[in-house]
């Protein structure tokens, strides 16, 4: 079969949506999470949605995986969410959580004696096995999340990149960091569903990491997180089922180009800027 | 004319301990008021009730003739530099933007026009037009604290609080900031209140200083206060307190005026 012809297949068709639906998030919320620092718990918390759908999927079967990888998400996300700003204290804490999420999460896949693929999908995915059900759930709580964004959008960048002043001007910034860590944990625990713990980074990470090479407006940094995250998450899909492997290598490797092309292009764009200066100054 | 700010018996408590009480001050419209004293003797605390967040535990405090609200646009509000990461996606423009909606929740698509008029005027106060595209963590320390001022007048606030603006700024950028204040107050009446460790670069434009140790203050001009019989009186041991040229030296409580920084939290 052609790509044109897997394309119509309706798995492909379901994977497609739920790719597409995911990026936006990731893409939106990217930004906010390079912007507050927190790279590192959105890994902490992915490994704690891999615990919680692993231990679900032990105890209650497949069906429980999607609300186990939520509920081990949302609590940790929250829990890294009120350590407040101090970042020492927030990676060490960070990754004793993480390890332990992680030794968990091995533990109940080891005793786990079902189909070997719904283990392997937490940890590097597995949208081929999205269903019209998951579909809907997600784009649900998508839409959810995108209203919420919506609403607390100008408080949440405030307090996110201008802390200090935000609070002096009496944005609740504790609740809105408990909030942000809610929607987070939300947005991780369907990505690990879809392209797994280890690659959920890539979509919420990378993408931002890459827009804010190359701009420094934050609604432009926004749009293009969102448009990278859907390049490599579609790209990734697409060019995957060509080629019969697992998507995460496509999505991870499309999304590192993308941020080695804004790179080389931030890179020239300071190195513009600091001639520039020096011919302000030099001509006076 | 009502004073842009009154504050009458006013007490504050922090963490079960009485900072000061019994503090009766009227700001005009216009005029400069410069807090000294030494590290946790309540200056920051002082802005933290006039910017609405935290009540006092007796007396009362008016700001522009009502209680002090939280995200009020009749204050704006000045923090100590503070350094920025380079990559934050935050330009010149966005930073003074969210001094006048930052803290508003919704949709943000009412008055556009409007927002980025206010912005330009903003910036145009404080001759920093040429940094409204530019990274804010690219730039200077003294370029990043204009556009702390900007941000702080874009609401075209009546009031106007400082907490150590000038920290860790050199002498030509210390300079800038406070003329930008002066230049404020003279052309729209705004009153100042300005939280400081060092007077000396405020001295020419202080009209009132209010000095605060171990929760008991003095209040009145410069000459009125920073002599040797009040700041000895003020700090219980002997401090003497020498003009040379234009510059006010304190000798005998160096001790107590280290600066080590620190924001409202």
């Amino acid at each position: 079969m052609t790509t044109l012809d897997l394309l119509s297949l309706d798995f492909v068709r379901n994977a497609l949506v739920a790719g597409v639906v995911l990026a936006l998030l990731a893409g939106l919320l990217g930004p906010i999470v390079v912007g507050r620092g927190m790279a590192f718990s959105v890994h902490g918390t992915a490994e704690l949605a891999f615990a919680g759908g692993a231990g679900a999927l032990l105890v209650f079967g497949t069906d429980a995986i999607g609300w186990g990888a939520l509920a081990g998400a949302v609590f940790v996300a929250l829990l890294f969410g009120a350590l407040g700003r101090a970042q020492r204290e927030r990676d060490s804490v960070i990754g004793v959580l993480l390890s332990f999420g992680l030794g968990l999460g091995v533990l109940f896949q080891s005793l786990y004696t079902g189909r070997s693929a719904n283990k392997f999908g937490l940890l590097v995915g597995q949208i081929v096995g999205v269903d019209v059900g998951d579909v809907l759930t997600l784009t649900a709580v998508g839409v959810v999340v995108l209203v919420v964004l919506a609403l607390v959008r100008r408080p949440l960048l405030f307090a996110s990149l201008d802390p200090d002043m935000a609070a002096a001007r009496g944005v609740p910034v504790r609740a809105l960091s408990i909030l942000f860590a809610v929607l987070l944990g939300v947005t991780v625990a369907l990505g690990v569903q879809i392209v797994g713990a280890l690659l959920v980074l890539c979509l919420l990470i990378t993408p931002a990491a890459a827009a804010a090479q190359v701009t420094a407006s934050p609604t432009l940094a926004s749009v293009l997180a969102v448009v990278f995250a859907e390049v490599a998450v579609v790209g990734g899909i697409v060019a995957s089922l060509d080629a019969g492997l697992p998507i995460s290598p496509f999505v991870a490797s499309i999304a590192f180009v993308i941020y080695l092309v804004c790179r080389a292009l931030g890179a020239l764009r300071t190195r513009r800027r600091a001639s520039a200066t020096d011919a302000a100054l030099a001509t006076g | 004319m009502t004073p842009s700010i009154r504050l009458s018996g006013a007490e504050v408590r922090r963490g079960g301990r009485t900072l000061w009480t019994g503090l009766d001050l009227d700001v005009a419209a216009g005029e400069f008021v410069t807090v000294l004293g030494p590290n946790g003797s309540g200056k920051t605390t002082l802005l933290t009730v006039l910017l609405g967040l935290l009540p006092l535990a007796a007396g009362t405090c008016e700001v522009s003739g009502s209680a002090p609200r939280r995200g009020s646009s009749d204050v704006g509000y000045v923090p100590q530099q503070a350094s920025v990461d380079p990559l934050t996606p935050l330009r010149g423009r966005d930073l003074v933007g969210l001094g006048l909606d930052g803290h508003r929740f919704g949709l943000p698509f009412r008055g556009r026009t409007e927002r980025t008029r206010r912005v330009h005027e903003a910036l145009l106060q404080v001759d920093a037009l040429e940094l409204a595209d530019a990274p804010v963590g690219a730039l200077s320390g003294g370029e990043q604290q204009r556009l702390r001022i900007a941000q702080a007048l874009v609401g075209d606030p009546g009031l106007l609080l400082a907490d150590e603006p000038l920290h860790s700024l050199d002498l030509a950028r210390q300079r800038t900031v406070v003329d930008l204040l002066e230049r404020r107050r003279r052309d729209h009446g705004t009153a100042v209140v300005f939280v400081t460790h060092e007077l000396n670069p405020v001295l020419p434009v202080t009209d009132r200083v209010l000095y605060l140790v171990d929760g008991r203050f003095r209040i009145g001009t410069p000459d009125e206060v920073m002599t040797s019989e009040t700041l000895s009186e003020l700090y219980r041991t002997d401090v003497d307190v020498v003009r040379v040229r234009d510059r006010i030296v304190v000798v005998g409580a160096e001790d107590r005026l280290v600066h080590t920084g620190g924001g409202p939290r």
